[in-house]
């Protein structure tokens, strides 16, 4: 089928489980936004840098902020600028496309090419903000009154949105995206994607630390678990550190790069100090 | 086509609306789906479902729709060997070939039903005896029979195949994603979500937004010299006061009463927010504490408080008939009303028109006598994510009032 000819199969520093890739490449051919959700770390942005990179389209990032607003994204009409111009005689300022300044999306619209559009964080802004974007996002234009003037893409971009559950998203937004919720990954994925990373590293290692990982994951009642990031945070120092695989075993060295809650750190120490270090309860 | 797999969802609990329907429909008939199962698992899930709290939902539907399409382990897994080598990979395919592939594909659209698949296939899976590739009817590798891995047929059915992480009906099967149901936990961060909602934006605070319309009055006033005019950027203005049962029989319901009472005093998102515990029904006082020692008269909430607090009251309602109707009829020995638990309810109605009752045990146990007394008073919603939204929305909405006076 003609959309595989060029379709996303992930690229050579990011591992993307197979529904995934498959889920990228019918949004991209259908030309709706894709929502991504999952746990911290589990490579939500990342994803995007990487669709951008194996198709080899520009990447354009818009970071959402608890103060971002809808028009933020599309443009801005600096009206102080001209405000100010208007007192000195050195500008026309009957010419308002000068202070019109387009934002992300703007940019991702009147682009000559194919582009990605990360927005970052939706959840981060207002609750009302996805709402806003719908109809631009729909049909990928917006109009700008101050000119009177539509902007179209003119390829529709490929939008990636990530979102931490921090709030939930309206309905109305979702129903016109596809949503993918990002398990955490398995020890034989996890494998891989540390590989990814740090290619050099002994497997060994790996498999010690990854063994352990999981074993501190599991512990109740921790305020934050370590995500990917932080394990290949840890891995690295193990490594730098020059520890030997077998010293994992028994204790855990670095903790500080898995555990970044002080409450959290207490608590494990305890735990483990009471089960002894392999994680088992002492007889 | 699937159009029963619609209604299936619906009936677990995934709301699926028309719209995704059709778009999932439309990819459907795209051929998005590679006649795979897994492909339909996957892709159909991030077309129908958008949270990941209706994925066990969805597995479940799943697992009741094609569920069917498990076969006898020892004969599938015969078949899982055969398909697992193919003996050539499918040359590429010519542009003719290609359109005419997509003719054919159109073509069995029309010509063949999953469900009607499903029964061939396992039809099949009875009568095929050997390994098979090439062909155009049995189960094999490489050929055009709806049924097996590496071949060409649109809408049929892959058994094994590409390297999945694991197939779709196993997934289906192992419903991984249970504990993100919402209709069973109410975590914290999950409450917090809930309670954003609960807000009226006021413009109060600092002065940080720009008012156009001042700036260019106040500069033209001032011939042309500009005059920057701010605005107070709108902020929430919901104040909320939250009254605990600590009653015997509260007790099952702790756990679920302090996540909601984290979530609420750690969101900083309420302009003030207050909380007092009661036993079992409230009287002349409400307490400061759990153990109810500091007592606080129920009449000072009403001077102290305007009537546009928001009240939720969190409780199982459920008490003796005296509790609720009966001077003296508290629970408590040492202490004695003189006016009905139902009166200062009533009262608490009248000058908190926005409140609502929150209670935790299960719908279908409201059928208690004092219990439906108590909702006629409060709307009464159950303490879970979907009862709190409902709850949160009879809050900033306009107030019904009692229907009933005793």
């Amino acid at each position: 089928m003609d959309y595989n000819v060029n379709s996303y199969k992930g690229s050579d520093d990011y591992i993307a489980s197979k529904p995934l890739m498959e889920i990228v490449n019918v949004a991209v051919a259908l030309g709706k936004p894709l929502v991504i959700k999952g746990e911290p770390g589990t490579g939500k942005t990342l994803l995007a840098h990487s669709i951008a990179k194996a198709l080899g389209k520009k990447l354009i990032i818009w970071n959402i902020k608890s103060t971002t607003k809808a028009k933020d994204g599309l443009y801005v009409y600096d009206t102080v600028q001209r405000l100010n111009d208007a007192r000195f005689k050195d500008k026309d300022i009957s010419d308002i496309r000068q202070y019109i300044k387009l934002g992300k999306l703007g940019q991702a619209f009147a682009s000559p090419e194919q582009v990605v559009l990360l927005i970052d964080e939706i959840d981060k802004a207002d609750i009302e903000f996805p709402n806003d974007l719908l109809n631009e996002l729909d049909e990928m234009s917006f109009h700008i009154p101050e000119l009177d003037e539509e902007i179209r893409a003119k390829h529709r971009p490929i939008v990636i949105i990530t979102s931490n559950s921090e709030k939930e998203l309206p309905d109305a937004f979702l129903r016109r995206c596809i949503f993918h919720y990002i398990e955490f990954p398995d020890e034989e994925m996890m494998e891989r994607i540390v590989k990814v990373h740090y290619p050099d590293i002994e497997t060994k290692l790996i498999r010690e630390a990854i063994k352990k990982f999981y074993w501190i994951r599991e512990v109740d009642g921790l305020r934050k678990k370590p995500s990917t990031s932080e394990l290949l945070d840890w891995i690295k120092a193990l490594a730098l550190g020059g520890i030997n695989p077998e010293k994992i075993t028994t204790e855990i060295p670095f903790l500080g790069t898995l555990l970044k809650n002080e409450l959290d750190t207490g608590r494990f120490v305890r735990l483990s100090s009471a089960q002894g270090g392999f994680g088992f309860r002492r007889r | 086509m699937f159009t029963d797999f619609y209604y299936i969802l619906r009936k677990k609990g995934v709301p699926v609306t028309v719209t995704e329907w059709l778009s999932f429909i439309e990819a459907l008939y795209k051929g998005f789906f590679q006649s795979s199962l897994n492909h339909l698992y996957y892709i159909g899930r991030a077309f129908l479902v958008k949270s990941e709290a209706y994925y066990d939902m969805f597995d479940e539907a799943f697992n009741e729709y094609f569920g069917g399409i498990k076969t006898d382990p020892s004969e599938l897994e015969k078949v899982l060997n055969w398909l697992e080598n193919p003996l050539h990979r499918l040359p590429k395919l010519t542009p003719e070939e290609a359109q005419e592939f997509h003719r054919r594909l159109e073509e069995l659209k029309k010509e063949y039903n999953i469900e009607e698949l499903m029964k061939k296939f396992r039809e099949r899976l009875m009568e095929q005896k050997e390994r098979h590739d090439g062909g155009s009817k049995w189960i094999g590798t490489g050929g055009t029979s709806p049924f097996g891995a590496y071949g060409y047929h649109p809408g049929g059915i892959r058994v094994g195949g590409e390297s999945w992480m694991q197939s779709a009906s196993k997934v289906a099967g192992e419903r991984r994603f249970r504990n993100y149901r919402n209709d069973i936990i109410l975590d914290v961060r999950q409450t917090k979500m809930a309670l954003k909602k609960l807000r009226e934006l006021k413009r109060e605070g600092l002065e940080e937004e720009l008012d156009l319309d001042g700036t260019i009055d106040k500069t033209a006033k001032q011939g042309g010299e500009i005059d920057l005019v701010f605005n107070k950027s709108r902020e929430n203005s919901v104040r909320l006061i939250l009254l605990m049962d600590t009653g015997g029989s509260m007790l099952p319901y702790t756990e679920l009463c302090e996540r909601l009472f984290s979530a609420a005093s750690q969101m900083e998102h309420f302009k003030e927010f207050r909380y007092y515990f009661f036993h079992n029904c409230i009287y002349q006082d409400v307490f400061e504490d759990m153990a109810n020692y500091k007592r606080v008269p129920t009449e000072k909430l009403f001077s102290n408080f305007h009537k546009g607090y928001k009240v939720v009251i969190v409780g199982d309602a459920r008490m003796a008939y005296s509790e609720l109707f009966d001077v003296n009829g508290c629970i408590d020995y040492f202490y004695s009303n003189d006016k009905p638990g139902l009166e200062w309810l009533l009262k608490i109605k009248e000058h908190f028109p926005h409140s609502v009752w929150l209670n935790p045990t299960h719908r279908s146990f409201w059928g208690h006598y004092t219990v439906d007394t108590i909702s006629k008073i409060f709307p009464m919603f159950e303490l879970t994510l979907d009862g709190l939204k409902d709850a949160v929305k009879a809050l900033v909405s306009k107030p019904k009032m009692p229907s009933f006076h005793n």
